[in-house]
């Protein structure tokens, strides 16, 4: 494969890296520019995108959909949860480290049984897992704090141990950017690597991709525990944000948005989930401001009319050069 | 035991309901191959109809024919509008149109009839003693209704010409266009009697619960659940799955709470995914 890959005109990519230098400029320069509001907005759009291309290494990469990233993420916003209710004076690398693994063990466990799983029993065993996660969440009100979840304190930003300061929506913003450009990067790496090429031809022919002697299965079960670490990376920036875990972000309709997100933007693209999370947050602003509780109506039947005569996604028709 | 008895009836009477909801999601994915998430919502759509013509005339059983009729109506429109253009594309893309449908129809419920639960009263009063236990006469109306319901639609299934094209398009649909079964309208017929069978189950499950805009997700996932251990596409296995999954469920509720009951069908269709794919009570592939 790499002798291959070598022997073909590889596309240039400096245009690509122009403009990721260029979006993460304005991504960076945002906060100062843009009033409170939307200065919030900006940073929602960035978790909600990470969230979004973590389920993308699945949908896009792989050809697997979830329909419970929920779990993940719910279960990284209780991670952190967990961290900063328990350690004395919260701690944001216990945070991240905690949602991580709380992230991480869903994904082993979603990961080893629904991967045998193929289509949509795959969809569907994830759905009944996040679900079964819901009801866990939602029931144990002495440790989740049932339906009204739990409450916590923003941790002090530190580097080290050596300098540290409260989080403002600026710095925020910037550490939330930090963290969604790097995971961006190792992901587009992790996709472009053999161990990518291996998920795209298990998107592409899994027989074939077995007949060829690759593990088919573990490397499924790989692909959906990285993409439940980022999803649970996800769930920790949004609790951190909204200093609140809730049975609500462990609930189906997160599972189902994210799926938007990748359809509306572009799947296999791994920017498109962000650019879909833009789209449809913008919409659901445009929009409640008319109608609140029922923005969902045009927002859905956008969502359809995208399906049958977008089904690329907004970005779709860049991914060949997305993925260069 | 008191408890168990009253318990196997409640779980006799909802896998009757129940298998009335997964009998219209495992017809259409049997010849459409598509995995209707809408199917909760319409059923919640239908329960909302049936409140709305109950209020209106009175009549539970004209309610139950009105509910089945419009959203029949509905289902044909949904599947002509959204679902055809997609025939022949990924199955993933189906699955996400039903996806936004059910969004939408959500939605639309919560706006027409706001959030609060709405009752539909029963349509025969008065219990019955069994032992020395009281249990109201309707549930039991109820399920031998769903039984009579499902029985017609086998029957029509099994001797009626269009049922008999159903079958024919859903072995084969290549073999059945070519004998002249007119499949794409066969698609939309199908669709349209499953939204039937969902709306009249959501009817007939109105007095146990209310009615409200959030009830078609579980439904949903319930359905999802019994039509895969029952083998998709697999009618009578659908059948015997509702029941025995709903009976575990009612007896799974004495010892935790209602809510918590529903892991138990959960862990069942795991189980049933890995070891037995094909569905629990279909013969053994060889």
């Amino acid at each position: 494969m790499t002798a291959l890959a070598a022997a073909l005109p590889r596309p240039r990519a400096t245009g690509y890296w122009t403009a990721f230098a260029i979006v993460v400029a304005v991504l960076v320069l945002a906060p100062t520019l843009l009033p409170p509001f939307w200065q919030r907005f900006v940073t929602e759009i960035l978790i909600w995108g990470l969230l979004a291309m973590s389920s993308d290494i699945l949908i896009g990469y792989t050809g697997m959909v979830s329909f419970g990233h929920s779990a993940f993420f719910g279960l990284g916003m209780y991670g952190a949860a967990a961290a900063l209710l328990t350690v004395k004076p919260p701690s944001l690398p216990l945070a991240l480290l905690y949602g991580l693994i709380g992230a991480g063990v869903v994904a082993v466990f979603v990961a080893f049984f629904a991967t045998r799983l193929r289509d949509i029993y795959f969809g569907i065993s994830t759905l009944v897992f996040s679900q079964i996660f819901y009801v866990i969440i939602f029931t144990w009100t002495e440790v989740t704090g049932g339906e009204n979840g739990l409450t916590f304190r923003q941790p002090q930003l530190s580097i080290l141990g050596l300098w540290s300061t409260s989080f403002t929506p600026t710095t925020f913003h910037w550490f939330v950017l930090a963290v969604v450009v790097g995971s961006y990067l190792v992901v587009r790496r992790i996709t472009q690597s053999p161990f990518g090429m291996v998920l795209q031809s298990i998107r592409e022919n899994e027989p074939r991709t077995r007949a060829i002697g690759y593990h088919v299965e573990r490397y499924k079960i790989v692909a959906v525990m990285l993409s439940g670490l980022f999803a649970g990376l996800a769930g920790v920036l949004y609790a951190i944000q909204n200093k609140f875990a809730a049975p609500d972000f462990v609930f189906f309709v997160v599972s189902g948005e994210v799926v938007i997100f990748n359809v509306m933007g572009g799947m296999g693209t791994l920017v498109g989930p962000f650019a879909g999370a833009a789209f449809f947050l913008l919409l659901r602003e445009g929009l409640s401001r008319y109608m609140p509780e029922y923005y969902l109506i045009p927002v859905g039947i956008i969502f359809i009319i995208m399906i049958i005569f977008l089904p690329q996604g907004l970005l779709g028709f860049l991914r060949r050069r997305l993925n260069s | 035991m008191d408890q168990i008895i009253i318990q196997t009836l409640h779980g006799l009477v909802n896998g009757m309901v129940l298998a009335m909801v997964a009998s219209g999601l495992t017809l259409i994915f049997g010849i459409m191959d598509i995995v209707n998430f809408a199917h909760g919502d319409l059923l919640m759509l239908g329960a909302f109809v049936g409140a709305t013509v109950l209020g209106m005339t009175g009549s539970y059983w004209l309610a139950l024919v009105a509910a089945a009729i419009v959203i029949a109506i509905l289902g044909a429109l949904l599947q002509v509008t959204t679902l055809r253009p997609l025939i022949g594309r990924d199955p993933l893309t189906t699955i996400l149109a039903t996806f936004g449908v059910s969004l939408v129809i959500q939605k639309y419920a919560l706006w027409q009839w706001g959030p609060s639960v709405r009752n539909i009263s029963e349509p025969v009063r008065g219990d019955f003693n069994l032992f020395h236990l009281q249990y109201p006469w309707y549930r039991i109306v109820t399920a031998v209704v769903a039984g009579l319901i499902l029985t017609g639609l086998w029957l029509f299934l099994k001797y009626g010409k269009y049922g008999i094209w159903i079958r024919a398009t859903t072995q084969d649909r290549v073999m059945a266009q070519a004998m002249g079964i007119p499949v794409p309208l066969v698609y939309t017929a199908v669709f349209a009697i499953g939204s039937a069978m969902a709306a009249a189950s959501g009817v007939l499950f109105g007095p146990f619960a209310g009615v409200t805009q959030t009830m078609g997700f579980d439904f949903t996932v319930r359905a999802f659940v019994v039509v895969v251990v029952g083998g998709l596409g697999n009618l009578g296995g659908s059948i015997l799955a509702s029941i025995f999954i709903s009976l575990l469920e009612s007896y799974a509720a004495i010892l935790v709470s209602p809510a918590q009951a529903v892991i138990v069908s959960f862990v069942v269709l795991v189980l049933t995914m890995l070891f037995r794919p094909t569905g629990l009570f279909v013969p053994t592939p060889r």
